[in-house]
Protein backbone atom coordinates (compact mmCIF):
# COMPACT_ATOMS: atom_id res chain seq x y z
CA UNK A 1 0.00 0.00 0.00
CA UNK A 2 1.40 3.41 -0.98
CA UNK A 3 1.64 5.83 1.95
CA UNK A 4 1.70 9.55 1.26
CA UNK A 5 4.87 10.99 2.80
CA UNK A 6 4.63 13.76 5.39
CA UNK A 7 5.26 17.16 3.94
CA UNK A 8 7.04 20.27 5.16
CA UNK A 9 5.70 23.73 4.40
CA UNK A 10 8.55 25.86 3.08
CA UNK A 11 7.89 29.59 2.88
CA UNK A 12 10.41 31.27 0.62
CA UNK A 13 10.92 35.02 0.53
CA UNK A 14 11.10 35.82 -3.15
CA UNK A 15 11.66 38.88 -5.29
CA UNK A 16 14.26 41.59 -4.77
CA UNK A 17 14.81 44.68 -2.66
CA UNK A 18 12.24 46.59 -4.69
CA UNK A 19 9.39 44.11 -4.40
CA UNK A 20 9.27 40.94 -2.38
CA UNK A 21 6.64 38.37 -1.51
CA UNK A 22 6.44 35.06 0.32
CA UNK A 23 5.56 31.89 -1.55
CA UNK A 24 4.71 28.61 0.14
CA UNK A 25 5.73 25.19 -1.16
CA UNK A 26 5.15 21.68 0.15
CA UNK A 27 8.14 19.38 0.14
CA UNK A 28 8.14 15.66 1.09
CA UNK A 29 9.79 15.06 4.45
CA UNK A 30 12.71 12.65 4.61
CA UNK A 31 14.69 11.15 7.46
CA UNK A 32 17.86 13.01 6.60
CA UNK A 33 17.33 16.33 4.91
CA UNK A 34 19.05 19.71 5.00
CA UNK A 35 17.45 23.09 4.40
CA UNK A 36 19.42 23.28 1.15
CA UNK A 37 17.81 19.96 0.12
CA UNK A 38 14.37 21.56 0.57
CA UNK A 39 15.23 24.52 -1.65
CA UNK A 40 16.86 22.24 -4.22
CA UNK A 41 13.73 20.04 -4.31
CA UNK A 42 11.54 23.09 -4.91
CA UNK A 43 13.77 24.36 -7.69
CA UNK A 44 14.08 20.96 -9.38
CA UNK A 45 10.52 19.63 -9.03
CA UNK A 46 8.09 22.48 -8.30
CA UNK A 47 9.27 25.89 -9.51
CA UNK A 48 12.44 26.19 -11.60
CA UNK A 49 12.34 29.98 -11.34
CA UNK A 50 13.36 29.91 -7.65
CA UNK A 51 16.88 31.36 -7.50
CA UNK A 52 19.42 30.36 -4.86
CA UNK A 53 23.15 29.84 -4.61
CA UNK A 54 25.21 26.83 -3.57
CA UNK A 55 28.31 24.95 -4.67
CA UNK A 56 29.99 22.33 -2.51
CA UNK A 57 27.08 21.13 -0.30
CA UNK A 58 29.53 20.05 2.42
CA UNK A 59 30.24 23.27 4.36
CA UNK A 60 33.44 24.19 2.54
CA UNK A 61 32.56 26.95 0.08
CA UNK A 62 30.36 29.28 2.11
CA UNK A 63 27.96 30.10 -0.72
CA UNK A 64 24.65 28.74 0.63
CA UNK A 65 24.10 31.15 3.53
CA UNK A 66 20.40 32.03 4.02
CA UNK A 67 18.05 33.19 6.76
CA UNK A 68 16.22 30.18 8.19
CA UNK A 69 13.34 31.14 10.49
CA UNK A 70 14.95 34.56 10.79
CA UNK A 71 18.40 33.26 11.74
CA UNK A 72 21.43 33.22 9.45
CA UNK A 73 22.68 29.71 8.72
CA UNK A 74 24.74 27.69 6.24
CA UNK A 75 21.88 25.72 4.75
CA UNK A 76 23.89 22.75 3.45
CA UNK A 77 24.81 21.75 7.01
CA UNK A 78 21.56 22.75 8.69
CA UNK A 79 19.42 19.69 9.19
CA UNK A 80 15.70 20.26 8.83
CA UNK A 81 15.03 18.46 12.14
CA UNK A 82 17.14 21.08 13.92
CA UNK A 83 14.98 24.00 12.76
CA UNK A 84 11.57 22.41 12.14
CA UNK A 85 9.03 23.26 14.82
CA UNK A 86 5.77 21.48 15.56
CA UNK A 87 4.08 23.55 12.84
CA UNK A 88 6.09 21.64 10.21
CA UNK A 89 6.90 24.95 8.50
CA UNK A 90 10.21 26.62 7.71
CA UNK A 91 10.76 30.16 6.51
CA UNK A 92 13.74 30.63 4.21
CA UNK A 93 14.94 34.07 3.11
CA UNK A 94 18.01 35.76 1.66
CA UNK A 95 20.90 36.58 4.00
CA UNK A 96 20.25 39.76 5.97
CA UNK A 97 22.27 42.99 5.67
CA UNK A 98 23.04 42.42 1.98
CA UNK A 99 21.22 43.64 -1.16
CA UNK A 100 19.00 40.97 -2.68
CA UNK A 101 19.57 40.19 -6.36
CA UNK A 102 16.68 37.74 -6.68
CA UNK A 103 14.90 35.42 -4.25
CA UNK A 104 17.58 33.80 -2.07
CA UNK A 105 20.55 35.22 -3.95
CA UNK A 106 22.24 38.22 -2.35
CA UNK A 107 24.87 40.53 -3.75
CA UNK A 108 28.08 39.69 -1.86
CA UNK A 109 29.97 42.69 -3.32
CA UNK A 110 29.55 44.93 -0.24
CA UNK A 111 30.79 42.06 1.93
CA UNK A 112 33.94 41.47 -0.12
CA UNK A 113 34.54 45.19 -0.78
CA UNK A 114 34.89 45.58 2.98
CA UNK A 115 37.10 42.52 3.16
CA UNK A 116 39.44 44.28 0.69
CA UNK A 117 39.09 47.66 2.45
CA UNK A 118 40.62 46.28 5.66
CA UNK A 119 43.63 45.11 3.65
CA UNK A 120 42.32 41.57 3.29
CA UNK A 121 44.15 40.91 0.03
CA UNK A 122 47.48 39.21 0.73
CA UNK A 123 50.44 41.60 0.67
CA UNK A 124 53.50 39.33 0.86
CA UNK A 125 56.54 40.35 2.87
CA UNK A 126 58.88 38.51 0.44
CA UNK A 127 59.11 38.43 -3.33
CA UNK A 128 59.55 35.30 -5.45
CA UNK A 129 63.33 35.59 -5.44
CA UNK A 130 63.60 35.47 -1.67
CA UNK A 131 63.33 32.40 0.50
CA UNK A 132 59.90 31.84 1.99
CA UNK A 133 59.21 33.20 5.46
CA UNK A 134 59.64 30.57 8.17
CA UNK A 135 56.57 30.11 10.33
CA UNK A 136 56.92 29.21 13.98
CA UNK A 137 53.70 27.25 14.63
CA UNK A 138 54.12 27.62 18.40
CA UNK A 139 54.44 31.43 18.41
CA UNK A 140 51.61 33.37 20.02
CA UNK A 141 50.99 35.30 16.78
CA UNK A 142 50.60 32.10 14.78
CA UNK A 143 48.21 30.61 17.32
CA UNK A 144 46.04 33.75 17.00
CA UNK A 145 46.23 33.65 13.19
CA UNK A 146 45.33 29.95 13.10
CA UNK A 147 42.22 30.56 15.20
CA UNK A 148 40.91 33.17 12.74
CA UNK A 149 42.11 31.71 9.47
CA UNK A 150 39.41 29.05 8.96
CA UNK A 151 36.77 31.59 7.82
CA UNK A 152 34.94 30.48 4.65
CA UNK A 153 33.35 33.93 4.05
CA UNK A 154 29.80 32.61 4.09
CA UNK A 155 28.46 35.97 5.36
CA UNK A 156 26.51 34.41 8.24
CA UNK A 157 28.26 36.58 10.86
CA UNK A 158 27.69 39.66 8.69
CA UNK A 159 23.97 38.90 8.49
CA UNK A 160 23.81 38.33 12.27
CA UNK A 161 25.49 41.64 13.13
CA UNK A 162 23.17 44.37 14.38
CA UNK A 163 25.93 46.97 14.02
CA UNK A 164 26.06 46.28 10.27
CA UNK A 165 22.24 46.63 10.22
CA UNK A 166 22.51 50.04 11.87
CA UNK A 167 25.65 51.28 10.10
CA UNK A 168 26.08 50.07 6.55
CA UNK A 169 29.65 51.39 6.45
CA UNK A 170 30.84 49.13 9.28
CA UNK A 171 33.30 46.54 7.98
CA UNK A 172 31.61 43.73 9.87
CA UNK A 173 32.92 40.66 11.69
CA UNK A 174 34.30 38.64 8.76
CA UNK A 175 36.48 41.43 7.34
CA UNK A 176 37.81 42.33 10.79
CA UNK A 177 38.46 38.68 11.57
CA UNK A 178 40.48 38.52 8.34
CA UNK A 179 42.40 41.63 9.42
CA UNK A 180 43.22 40.01 12.76
CA UNK A 181 44.58 36.89 11.05
CA UNK A 182 46.77 39.09 8.81
CA UNK A 183 48.27 41.27 11.55
CA UNK A 184 49.44 38.05 13.19
CA UNK A 185 50.83 36.57 9.98
CA UNK A 186 54.61 36.85 9.53
CA UNK A 187 54.10 36.62 5.75
CA UNK A 188 52.14 39.89 5.68
CA UNK A 189 53.85 43.17 4.90
CA UNK A 190 52.93 46.59 6.31
CA UNK A 191 50.69 45.57 9.18
CA UNK A 192 50.46 49.21 10.24
CA UNK A 193 48.35 49.87 7.11
CA UNK A 194 45.90 47.19 8.24
CA UNK A 195 45.76 48.65 11.75
CA UNK A 196 45.13 52.11 10.25
CA UNK A 197 42.31 50.70 8.10
CA UNK A 198 40.59 48.88 10.97
CA UNK A 199 40.84 51.88 13.31
CA UNK A 200 38.97 54.22 10.93
CA UNK A 201 35.33 55.29 11.08
CA UNK A 202 34.12 51.97 9.65
CA UNK A 203 36.45 49.89 11.77
CA UNK A 204 36.63 47.72 14.85
CA UNK A 205 35.65 50.42 17.34
CA UNK A 206 32.08 50.31 16.04
CA UNK A 207 31.65 46.83 17.52
CA UNK A 208 29.23 46.74 20.47
CA UNK A 209 30.35 43.29 21.62
CA UNK A 210 26.91 41.71 21.21
CA UNK A 211 28.80 38.63 19.97
CA UNK A 212 26.13 37.35 17.61
CA UNK A 213 28.90 36.80 15.05
CA UNK A 214 30.51 34.25 17.33
CA UNK A 215 27.16 32.71 18.27
CA UNK A 216 26.24 32.09 14.64
CA UNK A 217 29.59 31.31 13.01
CA UNK A 218 29.00 27.86 11.47
CA UNK A 219 32.72 27.07 11.73
CA UNK A 220 32.66 27.98 15.43
CA UNK A 221 35.20 30.76 14.97
CA UNK A 222 35.21 33.73 17.31
CA UNK A 223 35.18 37.00 15.30
CA UNK A 224 34.16 38.82 18.47
CA UNK A 225 37.45 37.86 20.12
CA UNK A 226 39.32 38.87 16.94
CA UNK A 227 37.69 42.31 16.99
CA UNK A 228 38.41 42.82 20.71
CA UNK A 229 42.01 41.77 20.07
CA UNK A 230 42.24 44.20 17.15
CA UNK A 231 41.10 47.00 19.46
CA UNK A 232 43.92 46.14 21.88
CA UNK A 233 46.45 45.94 19.05
CA UNK A 234 45.34 49.30 17.62
CA UNK A 235 45.56 50.90 21.08
CA UNK A 236 49.07 49.52 21.67
CA UNK A 237 50.15 50.65 18.21
CA UNK A 238 48.82 54.20 18.70
CA UNK A 239 50.51 54.50 22.11
CA UNK A 240 53.77 53.22 20.61
CA UNK A 241 53.58 55.74 17.76
CA UNK A 242 52.72 58.52 20.21
CA UNK A 243 55.72 57.71 22.42
CA UNK A 244 57.92 57.36 19.34
CA UNK A 245 56.93 60.77 17.97
CA UNK A 246 57.44 62.38 21.42
CA UNK A 247 61.11 61.34 21.49
CA UNK B 1 17.57 44.62 1.69
CA UNK B 2 15.32 42.68 4.05
CA UNK B 3 15.51 43.76 7.68
CA UNK B 4 14.62 41.24 10.37
CA UNK B 5 13.32 43.33 13.26
CA UNK B 6 13.03 41.58 16.62
CA UNK B 7 15.04 38.81 15.08
CA UNK B 8 15.77 35.64 17.07
CA UNK B 9 19.46 36.55 17.25
CA UNK B 10 18.48 39.27 19.71
CA UNK B 11 17.34 36.64 22.20
CA UNK B 12 20.87 36.63 23.50
CA UNK B 13 22.03 37.67 26.95
CA UNK B 14 24.89 39.75 25.56
CA UNK B 15 22.49 41.61 23.26
CA UNK B 16 20.35 42.40 26.32
CA UNK B 17 23.50 43.53 28.16
CA UNK B 18 24.25 45.88 25.25
CA UNK B 19 20.69 47.25 25.36
CA UNK B 20 20.81 47.78 29.13
CA UNK B 21 24.15 49.58 28.85
CA UNK B 22 22.82 51.86 26.11
CA UNK B 23 19.48 52.62 27.82
CA UNK B 24 21.13 53.21 31.22
CA UNK B 25 23.68 55.51 29.58
CA UNK B 26 20.97 57.60 27.89
CA UNK B 27 18.93 57.78 31.11
CA UNK B 28 21.96 58.88 33.13
CA UNK B 29 22.86 61.48 30.52
CA UNK B 30 19.35 62.90 30.84
CA UNK B 31 19.42 62.73 34.64
CA UNK B 32 22.82 64.33 35.31
CA UNK B 33 21.97 67.90 34.16
CA UNK B 34 18.85 67.76 36.38
CA UNK B 35 20.96 66.45 39.26
CA UNK B 36 23.47 69.31 38.97
CA UNK B 37 20.69 71.85 38.60
CA UNK B 38 19.13 70.64 41.87
CA UNK B 39 22.52 70.81 43.61
CA UNK B 40 23.01 74.36 42.30
CA UNK B 41 19.90 75.39 44.24
CA UNK B 42 22.02 75.09 47.42
CA UNK B 43 23.80 78.24 46.26
CA UNK B 44 20.97 80.10 44.56
CA UNK B 45 17.78 79.11 46.39
CA UNK B 46 18.31 77.03 49.57
CA UNK B 47 14.60 77.11 50.45
CA UNK B 48 13.69 75.50 47.12
CA UNK B 49 16.33 72.82 47.73
CA UNK B 50 14.85 72.06 51.18
CA UNK B 51 11.41 71.71 49.60
CA UNK B 52 12.81 69.35 46.97
CA UNK B 53 14.59 67.21 49.58
CA UNK B 54 11.32 66.79 51.48
CA UNK B 55 9.74 65.66 48.22
CA UNK B 56 12.32 62.85 48.03
CA UNK B 57 10.79 61.32 51.18
CA UNK B 58 7.77 60.22 49.14
CA UNK B 59 7.72 56.46 48.47
CA UNK B 60 7.41 56.75 44.72
CA UNK B 61 10.35 59.12 44.54
CA UNK B 62 12.38 56.57 46.52
CA UNK B 63 11.29 53.94 44.00
CA UNK B 64 12.48 56.24 41.22
CA UNK B 65 15.82 56.61 43.03
CA UNK B 66 16.01 52.82 43.31
CA UNK B 67 15.66 52.55 39.53
CA UNK B 68 18.20 55.31 39.08
CA UNK B 69 20.76 53.61 41.32
CA UNK B 70 20.14 50.35 39.46
CA UNK B 71 20.80 52.10 36.13
CA UNK B 72 23.92 53.73 37.58
CA UNK B 73 25.15 50.34 38.80
CA UNK B 74 24.30 48.68 35.49
CA UNK B 75 26.23 51.32 33.56
CA UNK B 76 29.18 51.23 35.99
CA UNK B 77 29.57 47.45 36.23
CA UNK B 78 28.62 46.99 32.56
CA UNK B 79 31.26 49.55 31.65
CA UNK B 80 33.87 47.69 33.71
CA UNK B 81 32.87 44.49 31.91
CA UNK B 82 33.32 46.14 28.52
CA UNK B 83 36.68 47.64 29.46
CA UNK B 84 37.84 44.22 30.65
CA UNK B 85 36.50 42.69 27.41
CA UNK B 86 38.52 45.11 25.31
CA UNK B 87 41.67 45.45 27.43
CA UNK B 88 42.26 41.94 28.80
CA UNK B 89 42.92 38.65 26.98
CA UNK B 90 39.83 36.81 25.74
CA UNK B 91 37.76 34.81 28.20
CA UNK B 92 34.94 32.41 27.35
CA UNK B 93 32.97 33.58 30.39
CA UNK B 94 31.43 36.62 28.70
CA UNK B 95 27.86 35.71 29.65
CA UNK B 96 28.90 35.08 33.26
CA UNK B 97 30.50 38.54 33.40
CA UNK B 98 27.36 40.18 31.97
CA UNK B 99 25.11 38.31 34.41
CA UNK B 100 27.43 39.24 37.29
CA UNK B 101 27.29 42.93 36.32
CA UNK B 102 23.49 42.73 36.35
CA UNK B 103 23.46 40.95 39.74
CA UNK B 104 25.85 43.48 41.31
CA UNK B 105 23.69 46.37 40.04
CA UNK B 106 20.63 44.74 41.54
CA UNK B 107 22.37 44.18 44.90
CA UNK B 108 23.67 47.77 44.92
CA UNK B 109 20.21 49.22 44.19
CA UNK B 110 18.54 46.99 46.79
CA UNK B 111 21.06 47.99 49.48
CA UNK B 112 20.38 51.62 48.58
CA UNK B 113 16.62 51.06 48.91
CA UNK B 114 16.98 49.41 52.35
CA UNK B 115 19.20 52.26 53.46
CA UNK B 116 16.79 54.89 52.09
CA UNK B 117 13.80 53.30 53.83
CA UNK B 118 15.63 52.83 57.14
CA UNK B 119 17.45 56.17 57.36
CA UNK B 120 15.12 58.34 55.29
Amino acid sequence: MFVEPNTIKVQIKRGSNQSSFTQEFEVPEQDNQTVLDLVTYIQEYIDPTVSYRFACRVGMCGSCGMMVNGEPRWTCRTHVKKVLGSSKAIEVGPLGNLPVIKDLVVDMDPFFDKWIAVGGVHHPSKNRHQSIEKIDESSAERVFANEAVECINCGVCYAACDVVSANNDYFGPAALNRAWSLVNDVKTENKEAILDAVSGNSGCHNCHSQQNCSNYCPNELNPSASIASLKRKVFASKIKNLLGSAK
Amino acid sequence: MISYSLAPHRRNLLWSAFLLHRVSGVCLALFLPLHFWVLSQALHNPAALEGFLEWTDLWYVKLGEYILVFLLGAHFFGGLRLMAFEALPWSNRQKTFAASAFALSFILATLFLFSAVQYG
